[in-house]
């Protein structure tokens, strides 16, 4: 019993890191109809980011910790941003050229990490309250757990009141159900556009940090390995909508650590793969429709 | 449209691609030895190869419109299984090429299927996650069988002496030219077959081809199988040129992505194109890591030499100003040349 616990918990902050990535991947795609491969870029920039200033400052792991992660959120940020309007926005209408350039741009910013960085893994700086552990119900669960997973809830009830509350998120979801009634209606959606890259970098961002935390590590190959189940995660929530993306997240990262538990290591990546392929086969536009709640 | 007269062209270059084993010649800052020598033979062995790996993908990309993320798989197919059975099963090379082939048959016919059930996005992330789970299961190195992150170390005995070792560079080098002469025939022929018009056809505009009575997905499935079994079959070139075994990075989705960006480079839809952007694709990736260790880069500050020594920065950038400036690639640069020198002679005329 306290193993399926601690399998839970790690599945849940799991899920936490893939809901951070998708739900700004899922928002991209819906809206723009971009599938950005520089996703997993803004994830290792804004985790080296961070990495970096924490070597810097003085004190102890957590302000290390804190310190880093603000400059790496306002890393993702500032280049998701840049991103958008320098290289996606010129290429507005030409849907296939702004995916090669996405392409483009992940490879060069992989590179770029690489040759600044290494391929090493950096050690990231991790208090101690976070390594320890929390006895619930018999299993002993290390705390940077709840940390992911409180995160990611608040970003989903952050989202999701601002895609609910706010003019700009009611644009965003008007985008994504019919973006050519929109501009129609004489509302310029393109500034939306950068708004949504900026967020989905700070999401991603905020990913790499709390993966670093997680692993205790970051190294450049982490937002290549992580988008790709990201990527999964936005195909099986359905494109465009943050519920359905934070459910499959839960799911995906669950199955994984079940599976690789259970059956055997390595398998929870091959069943999360196998749910994929069912899912697309019952259900070819995901698990709920395209609309942004 | 009849185009007789541009055969001369390829013929003349299939014959200079030919006798390059033979030449003596020397091509400084390019290569590092002259035509003839087992190091430049070996690089330029390795350009033709993926020069036809790049043109399978353009089957699929350029030709048919499906955007696949999980070419690298089929590639990885023919590299692994051809390796384990030579290395582990200690087969004969042709037993092993036979197998290996008739997987590169079956296992595109399964995955295809269930992949072509969808379209667009979502068929790239399904062969993305096929790729993957390819990926994990090399990974996981089952019953010692793959060899995991070290990968596979390959077992020569079993093949014919004219393919092994230094002295046999050139015949290594016929193979990959071979290799790329024959997908360049095969995509040849069927894209200018009944299915091959279809295929474009699919691309163009999928639902006016179901409207005119045609079911787009057994014409996609074959397209499919066929670029993933020619993928297949580049993976057994590979390792054969290569000489020394599997390696997991022919698993990566990284892996794919290069091929994607080798067929941009070149042009996508062009068979010529995805060629040129294979070759040169390959000879910048080799060169440039060694031409980042010369002394004039040496010099730079730190600043400019390090991302200059990252060929795929170099590589990237490239293809990000290509898609930005020359959409269609080198081939549709060539093909505007040509229209403005042809109306700047017409300008002359008048």
């Amino acid at each position: 019993m306290s193993t399926f616990i601690l399998l839970t918990v790690t599945g849940l902050g799991l899920g936490a890191m893939y809901f951070l990535i998708a739900s700004g991947l899922s928002l991209i795609y819906g809206l723009m109809g971009v599938l950005n491969f520089a996703h997993g870029a803004f994830l290792t920039v804004g985790a080296y980011a961070a990495w970096e200033t924490s070597t810097h400052v003085g004190g102890g792991q957590g302000t290390k910790l804190l310190v880093g992660a603000l400059a790496g959120l306002a890393a993702g940020t500032l280049l998701a941003a840049l991103v958008e309007l320098l290289l996606i926005r010129p290429l507005y209408r030409r849907p296939i050229e702004q995916v090669l350039v996405t392409v483009g741009l992940a490879l060069v910013l992989g590179a770029l990490v690489e040759a600044i960085w290494g391929f090493d893994a950096r050690q990231f700086p991790v208090p101690s309250w976070l390594i320890d552990t929390t006895t619930i119900f018999g299993a002993n669960i290390p705390n940077d757990r709840f940390l992911e997973i409180a995160t990611a809830t608040l970003v989903l009830i952050g989202l999701t009141a601002f895609l609910r509350y706010t003019r700009y998120g009611l644009i965003i979801r008007a985008g994504v159900e019919n973006r050519a009634m929109v501009t129609a209606l004489g509302i310029d959606v393109r500034r939306a556009f950068t708004l949504v890259f900026a967020l989905g970098g700070l999401a991603a961002a905020l990913a790499g940090v709390l993966s670093g935390v997680y692993f205790g590590a970051v190294d450049p190959g982490r937002g290549t390995s992580l988008l790709i189940f990201a990527f999964i995660v936005v195909v099986i929530g359905g494109f465009g909508s943050i519920g359905g993306t934070a459910v499959s997240a839960v799911v995906v990262g669950l199955i994984q650590q079940y599976a690789n538990y259970y059956a055997s290591s390595g398998l929870g990546d091959l069943a999360v793969v196998l749910l994929l392929a069912v899912v697309l086969l019952l259900k070819p536009e995901g698990l709920s429709p395209r609309v942004a709640h | 449209m009849i185009r007789v007269r541009s055969l001369g062209v390829p013929l003349l270059l299939l014959a200079l691609l030919a006798v390059v084993p033979q030449l003596p010649l020397d091509i400084p800052v390019i290569f590092s030895g002259p035509l003839d020598s087992p190091g430049t033979l070996g690089l330029l062995a390795l350009c033709l190869l993926f020069a036809g790996v790049a043109l399978t993908y353009d089957l699929l990309f350029g030709f048919t419109g499906l955007l696949s993320f999980g070419h690298a798989l089929y590639f990885a197919l023919g590299v692994y299984l051809t390796t384990i059975a030579l290395t582990q099963w200690e087969w004969s090379l042709w037993q092993a090429v036979a197998v290996t082939a008739i997987a590169g048959i079956l296992v595109p016919l399964l995955l295809g299927a269930i992949s072509l059930r969808v379209g667009g996005i979502a068929f790239a992330m399904v062969t993305l996650a096929f790729a993957q789970a390819g990926q994990v299961l090399v990974q996981k190195n089952p019953d010692q069988l793959t060899g995991g992150e070290e990968g596979l170390g390959l077992n020569s005995d079993p093949l014919p002496d004219f393919f092994v070792g230094v002295l046999n560079a050139k015949n290594l080098y016929w193979l990959a030219l071979g290799y790329a002469v024959v997908v360049f025939l095969i995509v040849r022929y069927a894209v200018s077959s009944s299915p091959g018009h279809v295929w474009q056809a699919i691309r163009e505009n999928e639902r006016r081809v179901e409207v005119i009575g045609l079911r787009p997905f057994g014409f996609k499935l074959i397209a499919f199988v066929l670029a993933s079994f020619l993928a297949t079959i580049g993976g057994i070139v590979w390792l054969l040129v290569l000489g020394t075994g599997a390696s997991p990075q022919v698993t990566t989705a990284n892996f794919t992505l290069t091929l994607l960006v080798m067929v941009v480079i070149g042009g996508a839809g062009t068979r010529y194109g995805a060629l040129l952007g294979g070759f040169l694709y390959t000879l910048l990736d080799q060169r440039l890591g060694a031409l980042a260790g010369s002394s004039q880069v040496q010099d730079l500050p730190t600043v400019i030499r390090k991302p200059l020594s990252e060929p795929l920065f170099i590589l990237g950038t490239l293809f990000i100003l290509l898609v930005f400036f020359v959409p269609g690639g080198l081939a549709g640069l060539g093909r505007r040349l040509r229209v403005l020198r042809r109306s700047a002679s017409l300008e002359g005329n008048r």
